[in-house]
């Protein structure tokens, strides 16, 4: 295996394992918005990680610059995208979740 | 460039992983309580589609893919951003 192998297979590891913290809170987070947090943060960077690993499988080719510009795309747009619908969900009247009531 | 047997099979793991987690989160979409969430399950499947898909087009040497992916994460995002702007008052979500 060649160092570039390596890298790949640590990335994408990191890359899926970041993904399956994202899939955990959002199944088992008590509300919505503690669950857009978990895919806004979570989610975003095991998205780029395994990008990172997609581009350094392309080695030199254009189809690098399309991988780092899905990566920077994403990772723009995807915590936007969440901040959009819990800003939306605040103003419909979605109360947090707290601890208060349950002692 | 082709990718070695080795490699080919990490990143069709990986994919399968991804596509896994995406069932998963369907759970999130049946019960949900709310609308909103609901539509962040769903744009979490949208980002784990986008990642099997540029995961598929280096193991299987189909740069073409990465097209496709990039028009769907951008349909996603914009899925997003539509469902919640039509959910409240015009304007004021971003």
């Amino acid at each position: 295996m060649t160092i570039t192998e390596v890298l790949i297979v640590a990335l994408v590891a990191a890359g899926t394992f970041f993904g399956f913290v994202a899939v955990v809170g959002i199944i088992r987070l008590p509300d919505l918005y503690t669950r857009a947090h978990a895919t806004s943060k979570s989610d975003t960077l095991g998205i780029v990680l395994t990008l990172g690993g997609v581009a350094l499988v392309f080695g030199a080719d254009i189809a690098v610059a399309k991988t780092v510009l899905l990566a920077a795309f994403l990772f723009v747009t995807n915590p936007t995208a969440a901040h959009a619908i819990t800003r939306a969900a605040y103003d419909q009247g979605i109360a947090p979740w707290t601890t208060e009531g349950e002692e | 460039m082709a990718v070695s047997g080795f490699l080919q099979t990490v990143l069709l793991g990986a994919a399968v992983l991804f596509v896994g987690f995406a069932i998963v989160l369907a759970y999130r979409i049946v019960a949900g309580p709310t609308m909103q969430d609901r539509v962040i399950a769903v744009n979490g499947i949208g980002t784990n589609a986008v990642v099997v898909l540029a995961l598929l087009a280096a193991a299987l040497d189909q740069p073409g893919f990465l097209d496709v992916a990039l028009v769907y994460g951008l349909l996603n995002f914009l899925m997003s951003i539509a469902i919640s702007k039509f959910t409240v008052e015009r304007g004021g979500v971003i």
